[in-house]
């Protein structure tokens, strides 16, 4: 795979497309562009791209429109153009299959951190199966369902390590409440969002050096959780 | 539903929760009870109101007669004397109750003496009971003191017995909503004792009689009269109490029965007796008095006799009405039909001549054989006769002179005829000539009325024995039969003239009527084209001034229920916005011709409707009497009710309006919002891109040209949050958020925040102390760390570089408090309020950056949470140094956590 990575970028705002590009292009992604939903699509069904870069608001329709048709048909990691305060929008986004949202406005620097996310991401989904996976000073072997912290075990409940395999199993993509609680409880305890919460709190304590300000097992507020290995 | 019995009827506890509620707000009414004077009740009221004080209830004697009496003097004792006002009369001025005083001095018990007292002339009130009224309206609990005399219902009763009526009069609808009557009896004997010992003070009336008043048997009278009017009261608590407790069915809602109220000079005493008798079967009754064309033509002396005995009724306690009819008899039926009653009570029906026709009761009996007949004494004739309307000299000769006038041309008429006939005397036979002087009578009494008609009949006789019948130019007659024919003449001109007549008045009472409906239906017209309020007022001022020949005024309810003081106008002199106040207030009619300041040129009718009363209408007639007349008065009274409806439609009409602007600029608000939302923040955010882009790309660029991108970007960064802010404050203003209320912790939020705004709380020392023993809170999250990142950019803005920021939060009572803290140089003091206003900035021109939105966002936040937002200014004691921002989230119930869970060692899980 020497081929640059292709990325296609569906915005209908000639400036952020063109600031967009240039932020993509010296970092080696080959970037495609489209005004519209309906292009978006032949895009993407044309270029085989390993990146979509999807704004919710466009003139043939939303971007949820465009994610509902995409995932029918593809994987590619989709990351969300977003305003702030619209929590519902970011979360029925991903809900309906985006991986990542990044908040209007955002820096160059903001942009190409998610987009190496999503670049790990694919060579995790396509390359060799690795059973341990690192975050800081935790490690934890899928295979062998242990979890150590600085080379000591720590003891984990069922639900805190179905709920941090959950997290490991979707590194970088952000969970939303909904989605967790579906994976880790099954799809009938909604009515327990609480519960989420609680054993999230239990893990950072067990898992990070200061619960207060998490630096691993993020929260993405209003909207849900996101493990983030770099950094 | 065989235990249906002992379920009380739902519209009867409505009734009584109704009262309740009345009651609740109202003062309480206790009334000292006696026979007559001297059995010792201001005494007795005295003594209950000390025992009262000494229990430290705040008491003050409104009025008090002693009447120079030693014993009842001392026992006023220590009690707080209300002064009295000083009421101008004539060129006197005269001692009376301060009935503002009271009210303004509000104590908890008032204690009022003489219920039955008229007051001075120029006071609020003719009455005293109606100052009480107002003083039980206002809250304030009153004892006062009544002798049985003084009872309306049994004023002729009394006066009967003793011989003495007195006038002033307490209505028994009054007596009997005193919350508590308390009876002070004294026997017969010891009174007569207390009266030879000079410890009884006779009013002057009663000085002359007094020898007759106080004999032994008039006495044991007047005792066994209020015992039994006592015992009555009693018997009604008994009753209103089982209701009360719904023990069985007791409240009869029987129909009552039916008051007929005659012309007769002793109506009143008809009508007193049927408000004793409904008062001791405990029903309702209805007096209503029939107008028939013949009662119409009664003098405006005695119509307005008749009415005040319908006013006397409702006083009384009647559902009453003013009918007009044809006949009496199936009017009177077809009413008690109507309403169901089943009994019809009545005065004796006198003997009557034979030319008048069956008797009422005879007629009534053949309209309804199964109602019930009940004929009352009509009692002595009546000691007082209305004071007939003085007339001045003048009026009197031109009264003369107007009723002279249709005579004069009577007696042309005549003379006309038989000019007109004599010539044709050879022509025609006398019978014709008869028949000519018949005509010219029927024309007289269809042009000049009942009369003149009569005067014609002689007349016409009169000038055609002179004139025609042999021997003419004499009046004797040569054959006999003529006087035969003289007689036929006189009575057919007589029967024939009062038919005439009296289709005459009838016609022009009913031109009357069709005037007054027609002038409603014109009203009405006109107030249904209108929208506006001012129109409406313009319609009745004009109609009013046409169909009254009066002024009007109209004090409407502005938007915020005052009235309104009304556009002032010519003739305005006298108008008082206190008395339309008081009208409205009262739900009453005040001023001109009223019980309430009847001294005033205006009168004062509140416009009342279903809802409430939407103002009040004052009129000031030109001439009063033209108001005074009872069929005007009532047309008034419609015209009030028209407006009442017209400005109430207008105030819907109003409101509607209003509303609908408001949802149109609420539309626009939000779709406002959602413009600026997306159309500013698009172009933000390639700005911001564009020039961070160009930051981190240095190459080729010199180094001046870095710093103008890096200018741009932290521009563009700080237009963006500005946006932010005032997109927040105008969603949370407008109340369109939505809390998304979720049970989660403190924590967790507050690492979101820390992480939001890294870069801007680079430079600063950040400690956390959370409290570990928090329970979940239900909040926003989104929300809540906005308040979190505003009060940490705010603690970075103001304080400088390597500073620390503390965010502790601990449990304190019901409520976490949250605290961010640092250790800058604090805040101006005073203005701590302030701050959290829109716009506000700790210093008034600074250099730091930002618009004053911040705290005010956060303020809005925490009070949507049920939260309340303040800070510690700080800038004074060293070790308090630095501002401190404290908001607290109430705890509420959290809900269940989860099962403790076994971890794959078998250990519980919740070990750390």
């Amino acid at each position: 795979m020497n081929e640059s990575p292709v990325a296609v970028l569906i915005e209908d705002d000639v400036q952020i497309r063109r600031f967009v590009r240039s932020a993509l292009e010296p970092a080696g992604w080959q970037v495609f562009e489209a005004d519209s939903v309906r292009q978006g699509l032949v895009e993407a069904g044309t270029r085989r791209p390993d990146l979509v870069i999807l704004d919710l608001g466009l003139p043939d329709g939303t971007g949820i429109d465009y994610l509902r048709d995409l995932r029918h048909w593809s994987k590619v990691h989709v990351i969300v153009l977003s305003a702030r305060s619209h929590e519902n929008d970011k979360i029925a986004a991903l809900d309906a299959g985006a991986d990542d949202y990044i908040t209007k406005p955002f820096g160059a620097g903001e942009l190409l951190a998610r987009v190496r996310v999503a670049q790990r991401r694919a060579a995790q989904l396509g390359g060799q199966v690795d059973s341990t996976f690192r975050f800081g000073e935790v490690e934890v072997d899928l295979a062998a369902r242990v979890v150590s912290r600085a080379g000591q075990d720590v003891h984990l409940t069922p639900i805190e390590y179905r709920l941090l395999a959950v997290l490991v199993a979707n590194a970088g993509r952000v969970m939303t409440h909904q989605a967790l609680l579906n994976e880790v409880w099954g799809p009938n305890r909604s009515d327990s969002a609480h519960y989420l919460r609680i054993f999230m709190s239990n893990l950072r304590q067990k898992l990070e050096v200061d619960p207060s300000r998490p630096q691993h097992l993020r929260t993405e507020t209003g909207v849900g959780y996101r493990l983030t290995a770099g950094q | 539903m065989a235990s249906d019995d002992n379920r009380p009827d739902p519209d009867d506890l409505l009734a009584q929760i109704r009262e309740s509620e009345d009651r609740a707000a109202r003062g309480k009414l206790r009334i000292y009870f006696g026979s007559s004077a001297g059995v010792g009740k201001t005494y007795a009221m005295l003594l209950a109101a000390r025992m009262q004080k000494a229990t430290g209830v705040d008491v003050v004697a409104g009025v008090i007669e002693t009447h120079g009496r030693v014993e009842t003097g001392a026992q006023i004792g220590d009690l707080e004397l209300l002064p009295q006002a000083d009421v101008q009369y004539r060129d006197r001025t005269l001692k009376e109750f301060d009935l503002d005083g009271a009210l303004a001095r509000r104590p908890e018990l008032l204690l009022v003496d003489e219920l039955a007292h008229s007051n001075v002339a120029g006071s609020r009130h003719a009455k005293r009971w109606q100052d009480v009224e107002e003083l039980l309206d206002a809250g304030i609990n009153v004892y006062s003191t009544l002798n049985v005399q003084h009872l309306e219902s049994l004023n002729d009763v009394v006066g009967g017995i003793t011989g003495i009526r007195v006038q002033e009069t307490l209505p028994d609808t009054f007596f009997d909503s005193a919350d508590e009557v308390v009876l002070v009896d004294t026997p017969a004997d010891e009174l007569i004792a207390r009266l030879q010992a000079g410890k009884v003070y006779l009013p002057a009336q009663a000085e002359r009689a007094g020898r007759n008043f106080f004999r032994k048997g008039n006495l044991m009278a007047l005792r066994e009269l209020a015992l039994r009017r006592t015992a009555d009261r009693v018997e009604d608590d008994v009753q209103a109490y089982r209701v009360d407790r719904s023990i069985g069915h007791v409240w009869k809602t029987e129909a009552g029965f039916l008051c007929c109220i005659g012309a007769h000079e002793n109506s009143n005493h008809v009508v007193r007796s049927a408000a004793r008798l409904a008062q001791q079967l405990a029903i309702g009754w209805h007096a209503v008095y029939v107008e028939t064309p013949a009662l119409q033509r009664l003098e405006s002396a005695q119509r307005e006799r008749i009415l005040r005995t319908v006013k006397l009724a409702e006083e009384l306690g009647a559902t009453t009405a003013v009918l007009y009819a044809q006949e009496i008899a199936p009017e009177l039926v077809g009413y008690a039909r109507q309403h169901n009653l089943s009994k019809l009570l009545m005065g004796h029906t006198r003997e009557q001549a034979w030319w008048k026709g069956p008797t009422l009761a005879y007629r009534l009996t053949q309209f309804a054989a199964d109602l019930d007949l009940i004929e009352v004494g009509r009692g002595q004739s009546a000691q007082t006769q209305p004071e007939r309307p003085s007339r001045t000299e003048g009026t009197v000769d031109e009264q003369v002179g107007v009723r002279a006038v249709p005579y004069l041309w009577t007696v042309g008429a005549c003379a006309l005829t038989t000019l007109i006939a004599h010539p044709l005397q050879p022509y025609f036979a006398l019978a014709n000539t008869v028949m000519l002087f018949l005509l010219a009578v029927v024309g007289v009494a269809v042009r000049l009325g009942r009369g003149p008609a009569v005067l014609a009949a002689f007349l016409n006789v009169a000038a055609f024995d002179y004139f025609f019948v042999p021997p003419t130019l004499s009046f004797s007659i040569s054959d006999v039969q003529y006087l035969f024919t003289f007689a036929v003449m006189l009575g057919v001109g007589l029967i024939i003239g009062q038919l005439t007549a009296g289709l005459r008045f009838e016609a022009r009472a009913a031109t009357h009527r069709e005037r007054r409906s027609r002038a409603l239906f014109e009203f009405a017209r006109s107030l249904s084209s209108v929208l506006m309020r001012e129109q409406v007022i313009e319609v009745t001022e004009k109609t009013v001034a046409v169909e009254f020949r009066a002024k009007a005024r109209i004090f409407a309810l502005d938007m915020q229920d005052r009235l309104e003081v009304p556009m002032p106008g010519a003739d305005d002199d006298g108008i008082d916005l206190g008395t339309a106040q008081w009208a409205m207030n009262h739900n009453e009619a005040a001023g001109l011709g009223t019980d309430t300041l009847a001294g005033s040129a205006w009168l004062y009718l509140p416009l009342t409707t279903p809802m409430r009363a939407r103002g009040v209408l004052a009129v000031k007639p030109e001439d009063v009497r033209l108001l005074l007349v009872p069929e005007q008065r009532q047309q008034l009274e419609t015209f009030a009710a028209l407006l009442a409806v017209a400005l109430e439609r207008v105030h819907y009409v109003e409101v509607a309006q209003s509303a609908t602007v408001q949802m149109e600029s609420e539309r626009l608000r939000n779709s406002l919002l959602a413009a600026v939302s997306h159309d500013l923040r698009t172009p933000l955010a390639s700005i911001y891109g564009s020039s961070e882009l160009l930051v981190q790309q240095t190459r080729g660029l010199s180094p001046a040209a870095v710093d103008l991108a890096q200018g741009i970007a932290s521009g563009a960064r700080r237009m963006n949050a500005m946006v932010a802010n005032l997109l927040d404050m105008a969603r949370l203003q407008s109340g369109s958020v939505q809390l998304n209320l979720q049970w989660q912790p403190l924590e967790e939020v507050v690492g979101s925040a820390l992480q939001a705004v890294a870069a801007i709380v680079a430079g600063h020392r950040i400690v956390t102390a959370i409290a570990h023993d928090l329970p979940l809170l239900n909040f926003d999250a989104v929300l809540i760390e906005r308040v979190f990142c505003n009060l940490l950019e705010n603690a970075a803005k103001y304080t400088p570089p390597g500073s620390t920021v503390t965010i502790s939060a601990r449990l304190s009572g019901d409520e976490v408090v949250t605290t961010v803290a640092d250790d800058g140089p604090g805040l101006p003091p005073g203005r701590e309020e302030a701050l959290f206003e829109k716009f506000a900035r700790g210093e008034r021109e600074s250099a730091t950056p930002g618009v004053g939105l911040g705290l005010a966002i956060c303020r809005a936040i925490v009070e949507a949470h049920g939260g309340r937002i303040w800070v510690d200014a700080g800038s004074g004691a060293r070790e308090r140094r630095g501002a401190r921002f404290h908001f607290t989230l109430p705890v509420g119930i959290p809900p269940d956590p989860p099962a403790p869970e076994l971890d794959y060692q078998g250990n519980l899980g919740e070990a750390r």
